[in-house]
Parts: structure tokens; sequence; C-alpha cells
């Protein structure tokens, strides 16, 4: 039988051999965590805390009355230091909480595990999910308990756990599906049991064998859980390019995969979403992978959310030269950065340090017009004319090219023989159009 | 750490390692069965005249950006294969200034004036050739039968007549058998006439995704069809269509002119469409025109469609709604 997938795409080296065979380690925290109030999409956190004040693991320190928000939580127990502007991993200052960690890891009052989400009415498992600071760990950071909330008048018929993990390098996602089987399953069959329905879908890249056996074992009990293998393609794992391939559903245009019946988890929300009921334990933690070139000893580490990404790379045995560049993410989507002395967040799936041999860059040169773009775009569109309309500034044609649907996966700027930035001038256009939209709509109010 | 060091940059990280060089070195490479054909069969003057070609390209491309102060683009190689593509489509009897004048109106006229390399609007090669066909008709028709011709073209060669213009009656001679057609052992350019070479070239480039099966398909197939169905008078339909598609330059066009990209339709669905034009033209040309052979004038005809094909016949994007291509809000 063939393998699912979807049309276009490409086959990077997915670098994934440094670190897939690796168990996950734990890394303690250091003395100083940061905390970011801004980790998620939606409406920004209002500290809860002030300096000098004492927190204790799993503390709230942050929060918002706003739906689409989710609350903060104290990583270790400790006192707040500092709060102020600090640098977050895009590259930009945000209001940061800084707690100093007293290293006793004292328990907040009122962790425990919850009652049995068979027993609980999905208002209340969603509150349990929102209250646990919940979302979306593949980078977005969107609010899981917002995603598992759609509209009345759309049904969801499809849960799916986005195991694909078709980003180079990054193989956090792997192992914990490896190590931590029943964690992803117990979040599958929450989030089932919340849409009233049979069936969950766990959907894993063909790369990771070992993944499919363990998870099929694991749910050979349960027939009601279905391990999909997928063709190993990028970007196999982004959202709507995932459930085309699973259920043949196409989400429109401008759409959500609620808009199909569509839900989609990615594997490390699924896990926590297990020890938001089983241990009633806040996101705290995430795996990051820790690899590149100028990474000494590449791992899958453990570690707290808020630790300095410096930690980590100390964890992997820290540098073997200078580094030419430093990624948070994977190496086709991820966000370049300038500093080590940023904090991992609840969206950091992977740090990469590259050597500066192992960093691309090169001149752009004439488009010829071979069309590689045009056959690896997963949405189907033109970037070769898009950067063309891009470059000159008509935005107006590129709206009507369809920029708005790009998802910037860097299909077509990695297959470029002429080395154009076409994802980068596609990102501007999308960003002026959006910015002329809000114009028009502010206009005709 | 210093941070001055790092790169920060727009994602992707990583790119591929294909390159414009790359890529026009594999065309390159894929023209050398063709070119050792035309040597084979047309002598050393064959190689001359590719050598003469080749550098009055490269050279003009190099004079002109330093004229004109701009960043000398030559390593990128698509001046090298106008000037391979360009000598593929003379006779090998072509006078040395012929060829200069063709490379002229190839890399200045045709490319530079409209931007360089991916801004030209029409094949660079054919746009030469065309010129040459219309300004010197007799010196670019003067075809000499295989292993006849020495470095020096001597005044009372036997001109040969091409299979094509047997076929449509507008030259004395008896036809080529089918083999020699598919061999090259026949009159005509230097590259245009082994089939077999081309075809090899043709394979190369397609092993190597350069380009798609798309358009040398479409093209061929479509000439094949057309004449099986309307074969000429008096012969056989299999034998009329294979005629057709041997004769004239269709695969050294099919493989190697029409693909050319920046000339070619983006789209897959285009580059179909270019190819049944091609076809059609091609057909059409040959009939009822005045010239037994339309091979360039199909293909220099598609490439001045192709901006029109790029306009209607873009892909359906992802998720696409029945109320049209607009994004939803």
């Amino acid at each position: 039988m063939s393998l699912r997938t979807f049309k276009g795409g490409i086959h990077p080296d997915d670098s994934k051999t440094a670190t897939n065979g690796k168990p996950i380690v734990k890394l303690a925290p250091g003395n100083r965590l940061y905390f970011p109030l801004q980790q998620h999409i939606g409406a920004p956190l209002t500290p809860k805390v002030g300096v000098g004040d004492a927190v204790k693991l799993g503390q709230v320190i942050a929060d918002s009355e706003s739906f689409m928000s989710v609350p903060l939580h104290a990583s270790v127990s400790g006192t707040v230091s500092d709060i102020g502007l600090y640098l977050y991993p895009t590259g930009l200052k945000m209001p940061t909480i800084v707690v100093d960690n007293d290293g006793q890891d004292t328990l907040s009052e009122g962790i425990g595990p919850k009652p049995d989400p068979e027993t609980l009415s999905p208002e209340e498992i969603r509150a349990v999910i929102r209250q646990a600071g919940i979302v979306g760990m593949g980078g977005a950071g969107f609010p899981t308990h917002v995603k598992l909330t759609p509209p009345a008048d759309k049904p969801i018929s499809y849960v799916i756990v986005n195991g694909a993990e078709c980003e180079p390098y990054l193989t956090s996602d792997h192992r914990v599906m490896l190590e931590h089987p029943d964690e992803v399953l117990y979040g599958a069959r929450v989030v089932r049991h919340l849409f009233g329905l049979k069936d969950a879908f766990i959907a894993i890249e063909e790369n990771k064998p070992d993944a499919i056996a363990t998870l099929q074992e694991h749910a050979a009990d349960d027939d009601g859980i279905h391990i999909i293998a997928l063709k190993k393609k990028y970007p196999q794992g982004a959202e709507k390019q995932l459930i085309h391939a699973l259920t043949g559903r196409m989400v429109p245009s401008g759409g959500l995969p609620a808009d199909v019946g569509c839900l989609v988890l990615n594997i490390d929300t699924a896990a926590e979403i297990c020890r938001a009921f089983t241990q009633g334990m806040p996101l705290i933690r995430r795996v990051v992978t820790v690899a590149g070139g100028a990474v000494a000893e590449p791992a899958n580490i453990e570690t707290r959310i808020g630790v300095p990404f410096r930690e980590l790379i100390d964890c992997a045995g820290g540098l073997t030269c200078e580094p030419g560049k430093i990624i948070m993410g994977g190496p086709m989507m991820g966000i370049a950065g300038y500093s080590l002395d940023v904090p991992v967040v609840k969206g950091t799936s992977g740090i990469l340090a590259f050597r500066p041999d192992e960093v691309a860059v090169s001149p752009e040169s004439n488009c010829l017009r071979c069309g590689r773009c045009v056959q690896v775009c997963p949405m189907h569109l033109l970037p070769a004319q898009l950067n063309a309309y891009a470059g000159k500034g008509d935005y107006e044609k590129c709206e009507e090219l369809d920029v708005l649907d790009c998802i910037e996966c860097g299909c077509c700027s990695y297959v470029c023989p002429a080395k154009r930035h076409l994802v980068q001038s596609m990102r501007a256009a999308k960003q002026a159009v959006q910015i002329q939209r809000g114009k028009a709509k502010a206009a005709s109010k | 750490m210093d941070s001055n060091t790092l790169v920060v940059s727009s994602s992707p990280h990583i790119k591929s390692r294909e390159t414009t060089t790359r890529i026009m070195l594999d065309v390159a490479i894929a023209l050398v069965p063709a070119l050792l054909c035309g040597i084979i069969f047309f002598g050393v003057r064959a190689l001359y005249i590719t050598v003469v070609s080749v550098v009055s390209c490269v050279g003009l491309e190099y004079l002109w950006q330093k004229l004109c102060k701009k960043r000398v683009t030559i390593s990128d190689g698509t001046a090298l294969v106008t000037g391979l593509l360009l000598a593929m489509n003379l006779p090998a009897t072509a006078p040395w200034w012929m060829v200069v004048v063709g490379a002229l109106i190839a890399i200045i006229i045709a490319k530079q004036l409209f931007g360089g390399t991916g801004h030209n609007f029409v094949n660079p090669a054919l746009a030469g050739r065309a010129f040459l066909l219309a300004s010197w008709p007799v010196l670019m028709t003067k075809w000499v039968a295989p292993f006849t011709l020495g470095f020096s073209v001597a005044p009372d060669l036997l001109s040969s007549a091409t299979p094509l213009a047997i076929l449509k009656g507008t030259a004395e001679g008896q036809l080529p058998s089918l083999m020699d057609m598919f061999l090259g052992n026949i009159g005509g350019c230097i590259g245009e006439t082994s089939a077999l070479a081309l075809l090899l070239g043709g394979i190369y480039l397609l092993l190597r995704r350069v380009i798609s099966i798309r358009i040398p398909l479409s093209f061929i197939g479509m000439l094949a069809v057309l004449s099986f169905l309307f074969p000429g008078a008096g012969m056989d339909r299999l034998t009329y269509a294979a005629y057709s598609i041997l004769g004239g330059g269709v695969f050294l066009g099919a493989f190697f002119m029409a693909t050319d990209y920046t000339t070619s339709p983006i789209t897959g669905k285009g580059q179909i469409l270019m190819g049944l034009g091609c076809g059609v033209l091609t057909f059409v040309i040959r009939r009822f025109g005045g010239y037994p052979e339309g091979v360039s004038y199909a293909i220099l005809l598609m490439n001045i469609a192709t901006p029109l094909i790029d306009k209607y016949l873009r892909p359906t994007k992802f998720g696409a709604t029945k109320r049209g291509r607009s994004h939803v809000a």
C-alpha cells in the first residue's frame, strides 16, 4: 500500500540520526529562570506576583481574564527577583518574570490528580486544560482549550495527534512517543472523549518505525486508536497537509481545521494533557532537541520552561566552535536568534547551533522561471510570481495570487536554484496585505 | 560567542545544493552526444562553428555587462548554453561572421536588452537562428551530406536536400532510411540530425530532473498524431509520422529548446499546453507554410504565448473554495 501524503513538498536530508536514538535526558534547572509573559497566541498576561515574592513549583505567576489566553506557571520554587524587559527567542524584548531558583522544588498547594476525565463534562475538561497553561507545543503556541472549543455548527469527526515531526534535526516528538507512549495515548483519549468520538488517529512519518510499533503495541487493547504511517516528506506535519493526507479533506482557504471537522494536536501537547489530569501538573517542562554541527553532543533534553538556551547547550556538551547561526525550532521554519541568553518557552521544540560552514548564505540571482517552487509548493501557489510582485511592492497583485494562503513552510526557498528569498518576500507581502486589510476595515467602520 | 558573527536570517535555514550554474552545466553535458554526432557527420568544421558560437555568446555577454557596468553573470552558464544551442541550429557550412551575428542577436538583442538571464521573452538561440534565416536564407540552408565536409567549405560542394524538403516535394532526392534518420546520417544543422544522440541527452536531463517529460512528450506526441492522421500524399501513415518526428530538429526543439525555463510556462498544465501548441504549429507550418520545417518558428510563437498561458493556467490552490479563488476573510 502506498503511504498517505499530499501533493508537493520536498525531501531534505532529515539529519535526525544525531539524536533520534538518544534517550531523553533530564536537565536540572539552574539558578535563575525567565518567564516571558506571552508564550501563546492571544491576550497578554498580567503578573500575579511581585518582586521579592516567594513562588512555588506549579504556582500561577501570570494570568489574564481573556478566554484567548492561558496562565503561566513557575517551573521551580524560589523568589521573584525581577519583572522587566528581557530578550525573547524571536529577537524582541518582552515583559518577563525572573525567578531565582531555591532548588527545593516545593510544590504549590492544590497540585494533585484531577478526577477521571471520563466523568467530567466538556466544559470541565477544557477548564482543566486551560488552567494547566497548555498551548500547542509545535511552535505556534495556540491555546489548546480554544482549539478544543470549535463553533457549535462545526462538529468534530476526526481527532488527530500529529507525530509527523517532518522538520529535519528535530527528534523530541519521536522520543516522547517512544518513552511516554501511554501519556500520548491518554491525551488522545481525553480529546476523543471530549468530542464524544470513538476514534482518534496518531499520524507518524514512516521514518519512525519504532515509534509506530511502540504506540501500536501500547494501543493494542483499544481499537479506537489508529496509528497511521505517513510518507516521509516535508511539510507532512503541516496541519492542512496532514489533514489532507489522512482524511482526504481540504481545509478551505482562510479556514480552520474545524471547518472540515478535524482537530490536530501536537504529540507533546497530548502528553501534557495527560499530566494535567493524572498529576494535576501544569505545563512547566518540555522536551527540546539540541543539535546542529556546532553542538558537541546533540541530545534530547527535558527541561523546565524558563531555562536559558545556554544551559541546554552546556548540557549537550557545549559548543565545538563559534556557531554561525542559532535557531529556535527546526531548520525549515525555525527562527534565527542572536543570543543564547534567551529562555526555553512553551513552543521551543529545538535549539540548533550551526557551524559557520553549515549556514546557507548565497546571493540571489535572477529567477530562471524553472518552476521548481511551483512544483513543491504544498499550497499550490506560484512563489516565483509572488516574489516578483512582492519585490515591486505590488501587494494587491500578491493578494490576488493568494499570498495569504502561504504557510511559510520554506519549500520554495529550499529548492530555488537562483537562491531567491521567496518565503521571506511572501511573508513581507502577507504582512503588507494584512495591514492594508486592517486599514480598509477601520476606514469602513 | 560573539553575536556579531551570527547570521540572523529568515527561514528556511537549509537550502538544496541546486544552482543555476549546475543546471546549465547539465544542459551542456546533455548536448555533448549531439555535438559529437555533428562532428562525426559534418567534420571538424562543426566543432569550429560551435567554438565560435560559444566564445561569441559568452564574450558578448561579458563585454555588454562590462560596458553597462552590470554584474557579470557569465559564470551562471546560461550564455554557454545559448552558444551551444545556437551552433546546434546552424549548418556546418555557415561562415564564422554569420555565427557572430547570430550570437549578437541572441545575447544582446534577445537576452540582455530585456534584462538578462530569466527575462528574455523568446529563446535567445532561436531568435538568433530566426534572424539569420531571414537575413541569409541561402547560407542558412546550405546543407551538405554527411562525411563530405572538410574544414573549409569548398565552393563546388554538392548541397544535399533535407529529408523534410524531399518529403514536402520542394526538393529532389531520395529519402534516407529511417535508421539513418534516427542515427543522424542525413543533411541538416549541426546538432539536429541525430535523434538518438538528442534522446540520450534528453534522458540525461530527465534523470537529473532538469526538465520534465511534459513538453517533449506532448510536443513529439502531438506532431506524431497529426502526421499519422493527415499523412503526405502517397505515404504510409506510420512511415510518414516517423519521418515527421525524426526530421527537422524535432528532438532538438522538444528536449532542448521548448523546455527552456525562461520562455516556457511555469506550471505543469501550461507546459503540456506549450508542447501541444508546438506540435500543432510545427505541423501547420510544415504542411501549409513556405518552409519545409517549422520547429523553430513553432517554439518562438509558443514562447510569445507563454505569459498568457501562465496567466490563465494557474494551479488550483490548496483548499480553493467554490465561491472562486478569493480568500475567505
